[in-house]
């Protein structure tokens, strides 16, 4: 039932809105909205019971767990939102003199500067509001460093086929074209064909690492030479941070630009679809292309440096410099598990992906990568059951939902048939990844005797399969009246 | 270790099913002279109860003001509800709903929110939100030369719209060969100078793709929607509306401005939903809006959720028109986001729940009421003059006779945030304020700000100058 179903005319909610309501006698007649938008009339307490009983339609990491490979699902801690929402951070106005807000703004700088130990880039800027939003940035500076130097023949950027969707799109935003190199049967990017790439038009080339394979790039150094030799950038894509976190450092093996998530690697919360962040870190000669706002500290004054201080930057990403409440969320973790705790979190990220894909080889699941050590992520693919059973990777992520786990990411890499995609993350314990094991198996059991069964599934959640041909084809995505 | 549950026990056992003797061996793969041996520049970490002190000290730092500012972000009362519901982990921890039997509870929160937002814009389709207002613009600048068949890439853009949505703007188009040419704006009224344009559609208009039309304007100013919208059709292009969202539930929705007939109303809507149960919180996370036409569905960036039905013939709710995205469309993509607000969404579409048609015209018209109010009395400050004589909703701009920053100075240290400083953005207006009252201000709060006022004008007149208006906090 819809919120607008529950609806009845003059129920209100009344302590929410002033009592009396004034006239707007001086403003004109035509300027006037003639009828009521459709917002439901209902009660406080419809409210309340209508969005408590929709959230309990979720899955969510408070009441299962997500081995989604590449979003990083792991626990949210609720201290993160409860100081980030303290009601002084809430209230402050975003264009308050600074002088109103040195807490607020230390804590942002002090971020900043974990950021940039984090990475090993000589500066960073926390104005991109997403993953996607910090790689438009990357490439935008990129650009701006080659415009700024009248190199511009450099129009193509170069994605491996594994890259995330996001890359190409980003580099089209960026007004350049992409070039799409293969991956070898190792899960590396082939550097044969990378060098075969290269050249005058090359801007740059974007590369995520650990790639989307779950495995580490062994020559990333020679990749990022061979790009750099031929006068082009290199853009690290940070989506898989965890794996690396006080590992190595993007800064470190030689990259230009990298973007984090930190809805990922610093656990601020995925809301079921955003806010996220996607800080941008940066090497000695792309800063003076970093987007605005970022954080400066004069003798312990912290203010915004502006146009006026970045007059070569790619500009402002947002009305008011980013999304402060997910990055004081990022700064709280980040406080909570100090650098050692950090490098733990690669550590145990890695062993919790080791250990479910070593069990799950045992259990008779075939690895994409058997061969490669585990990053914080590896693939299963399930071709040969789809050839012997019929049973897709899809299906079987339905019916996982139906033993109470989420399912892995699906079909993506597309490089792998039929594969799913698992990261455990570091937050989750043996028991749990034991019982995921056990419905994994069960599930597999499923598909050689009962395939029917898996073909239809989920059978216990709130909706049976969804028909999406249906959804694209009747367009319905507005409610009206019968 | 924080929020890492494992025994030693479990790391011996789960090293042995790896056949690792370490966890360090695990990272074999990886150059071992790219290793960095940790993050000594970072302290070490902190308990909870630590981390609390530490935040709870730098809250108490910042503190509170009576807050006047406006200029893009809205103090709005927030019910309590709103965000206990939003912060119930099965929305706040939940993830992008891509499955969609798992994601049924924020799923048809989308399509109520669609709704909704669809209904406030009087336009067909909403998608699932964008990061913010001045990204949901300049989204709306790209799908609009997108939708273009003539392949005009010119947008004009008002110089009455929120300076930094127009920043925002040129950062995401310019590479992409699209160039925004500004309208200027009356002086006496503060609105968009239809001569002006009429002037440019003697200059061969036909090569713009769309007129960007803010209501209320940057200065709070009514602009002239009907007859710019009208403008706009009549020279074949794409009228884009860019709306404070609370304003609709008492000003003519952009799918009903300019003259009645099938081409009536804006074609594409976005705004910044912040006015909707999100707080102001130094500036983010909010969220951007868009509505158009259904004609126009397909260019539209960003998620949308439809309904359909389920194996057993029961509704249920799924993302849709997926091809239009990048993870599926890659390099052909309508937009590279990959996101949406999901969490603010939730929030605005519990607020507006909450509020209801009356309730959110009447926090509209408060803070219409209120913003009056405050006008009333600081124009009655000597030294105060009203700037422009168009209709307000809940902003306006004063010019006063003192150095604009001396003045705020002198308010921030009686706690009052006296308004944002036009000069920055408008050379031309460099002695004005844009002030802005909500619902949330008492008549007390106006009291204070207008005795405020007239203390430090008064004192500072016949100072000399440079010497401070008063004494500071």
């Amino acid at each position: 039932m819809l919120i607008f179903e529950h609806a009845h005319p003059g129920r209100r909610a009344h302590a929410q809105a002033p009592y009396y309501a004034p006239l707007a006698d001086d403003l004109p007649a035509d300027m006037l909205r003639q009828s009521p938008p459709l917002l439901p009339e209902t009660s406080e307490l419809d409210v309340v019971r209508h969005y408590t009983g929709l959230s309990q339609k979720n899955f969510s990491i408070d009441t299962q767990f997500y081995p989604l490979g590449s979003c990083t699902m792991k626990y949210n801690p609720r201290a993160c939102n409860s100081l980030a929402m303290l009601p002084q951070f809430l209230a402050r106005h975003p264009l308050a003199d600074v002088s109103t807000g040195q807490g607020f703004m230390l804590s942002l700088y002090e971020l900043q500067e974990m950021l940039k130990e984090v990475t090993g880039m000589a500066a960073v800027s926390m104005a991109p509001m997403a993953g996607a939003h910090g790689e438009f940035a990357g490439v935008a500076m990129i650009r701006a460093y080659h415009d700024a130097r009248g190199d511009t023949a450099r129009r193509e950027i170069i994605v491996p086929d594994a890259a995330h969707g996001t890359n190409p799109a980003t580099a089209t935003m960026c007004g350049y074209v992409v070039k799409e190199i293969p991956t070898d049967r190792q899960g590396n990017v082939d550097l044969e064909a990378l060098q075969a790439a290269v050249g005058p038009h090359t801007a740059g080339l974007m590369l995520t690492n650990p790639s989307t394979l779950g495995v580490f790039e062994k020559t990333i150094v020679e990749i990022q030479k061979i790009v750099h030799q031929a006068g082009g950038l290199t853009y690290y894509d940070g989506a898989n941070l965890n794996a690396i976190l006080g590992r190595v450092r993007p800064g470190d093996m030689g990259f230009d630009v990298i973007h984090m998530n930190l809805h990922k690697t610093f656990s601020t919360p995925h809301g079921g679809g955003g806010p996220g962040a996607g800080p941008v870190g940066v090497s000695e000669r792309l800063m003076p292309f970093l987007p605005i706002p970022y954080v400066i500290n004069e003798r312990d004054f912290y203010r915004w440096a502006e146009e006026a201080e970045a007059p070569q930057s790619i500009g402002r990403m947002s009305a008011f410099g980013g999304n402060m409440g997910v990055l004081l969320r990022a700064y709280i973790y980040a406080r909570m598990l100090g650098g050692r705790g950090m490098q733990r979190v690669a550590e145990f990220a890695a062993l919790n992906a080791n250990y479910l894909s070593a069990e799950l080889k045992k259990a008779g699941f075939e690895l994409a990568f058997p061969e490669r050590r585990a990053s914080h992520e590896f693939i299963v693919t399930l071709k040969k059951l789809k050839d012997e059973t019929g049973i897709s990777a899809m299906d079987f992520a339905k019916r996982l939902l139906d033993y109470g786990f989420h399912a892995p990411t699906t079909y993506f890499p597309m490089l792998v048939p039929e594969c799913l995609l698992i990261e455990p993350t570091e937050t989750e314990s043996k028991e749990t990844l034991d019982a995921f094991v056990q419905a994994m198996i069960a599930v597999k059991r499923e598909a050689e005797s009962q395939p029917d069964l898996v073909k239809s599934a989920p059978h216990k959640l709130p909706s049976r399969r969804l028909d999406d041909v249906k959804a694209a084809r009747e367009l319905d995505l507005v409610w009206k009246a019968a | 270790m924080p929020f890492i549950p494992h025994t030693e026990a479990d790391v011996a056992a789960m090293l042995a099913s790896i056949g690792a003797p370490s966890t360090d061996a695990l990272f074999d793969e990886i150059p071992a002279d790219l290793n960095c041996g940790g993050l000594p520049g970072i302290p070490e970490g902190l308990s909870e109860m630590r981390v609390n002190r530490l935040m709870q000290g730098r809250a108490a730092q910042d503190g509170f003001y009576s807050n006047f500012i406006g200029a893009g972000a809205y103090e709005h009362h927030i019910p309590a509800a709103v965000w206990q519901i939003v912060t119930r982990g099965e929305f706040y921890s939940a993830y992008t709903p891509y499955q969609a039997e798992a994601s049924q509870g924020t799923l048809q929160l989308l399509y109520e929110y669609q709704t909704m937002m669809a209904s406030l814009t009087g336009l067909d389709v909403s998608n699932a939100s964008l990061y913010d207002g001045a990204s949901a613009l300049a989204e709306a600048v790209l799908m609009a030369v997108r939708a273009n068949k003539a392949g005009c890439r010119r947008v004009l853009m008002p110089a009455t719209v929120h300076p930094r949505y127009q920043a925002v703007t040129r950062t995401t188009v310019k590479n992409q060969n699209i160039e925004l040419v500004s309208v200027p704006f009356d002086a006496a009224t503060g609105i968009t100078d239809i001569a002006a344009l009429e002037a440019m559609s003697d200059a061969d208009a036909s090569q713009y793709a769309a007129l960007v039309i803010p209501q209320p304007n940057f200065f709070g100013a009514l602009e002239s929607v009907d007859t710019l919208t009208d403008w706009a059709h009549a020279h074949n292009m794409l009228a884009i509306a860019v709306v404070n969202p609370l304003a609709l539930a008492l000003l003519k929705p952009p799918g009903s401005w300019g003259v009645v007939g099938k081409n009536q109303g804006a074609d594409i809507a976005v705004g910044d939903g912040q006015p909707l149960g999100v707080p102001m919180s130094s500036g983010g996370p909010y969220f951007g809006f868009m509505t158009t036409r259904q004609a126009l569905v397909r260019q539209m960036p960003g998620r949308i959720v439809g309904r359909t039905v389920d194996l057993d013939g029961q509704p249920g709710f799924t993302l849709t028109l997926q091809a239009r995205e990048q993870h599926i469309r890659r390099s052909k993509a309508t937009s590279n986001i990959c996101t949406n607000q999901g969490l603010l969404v939730t929030a605005a579409t519990i607020h507006m729940s909450l509020l209801g048609p009356e309730g959110l015209k009447s926090v509209a018209l408060e803070s219409h009421a209120k913003t009056r109010a405050l006008l009333d009395k600081l124009l009655a400050v000597p030294g105060v003059e009203r700037v422009f004589n168009a209709p307000f909703f809940h902003e306006a701009v004063i010019r006063v006779k003192t150095p604009v920053d001396d003045v705020l100075r002198a308010l921030r240290a009686q706690s009052i945030l006296g308004g944002y400083a036009l000069g920055g953005d408008y050379p031309e207006l460099a002695d004005c304020i844009l002030v802005c009252a909500t619902e949330t201000k008492t008549d007390d709060d106006l009291e204070q700000y207008r005795q405020q006022l007239q203390r430090i004008l008064s004192r500072r007149n016949g100072r000399e100058p440079g010497v401070p208006p008063c004494a500071y906090k």
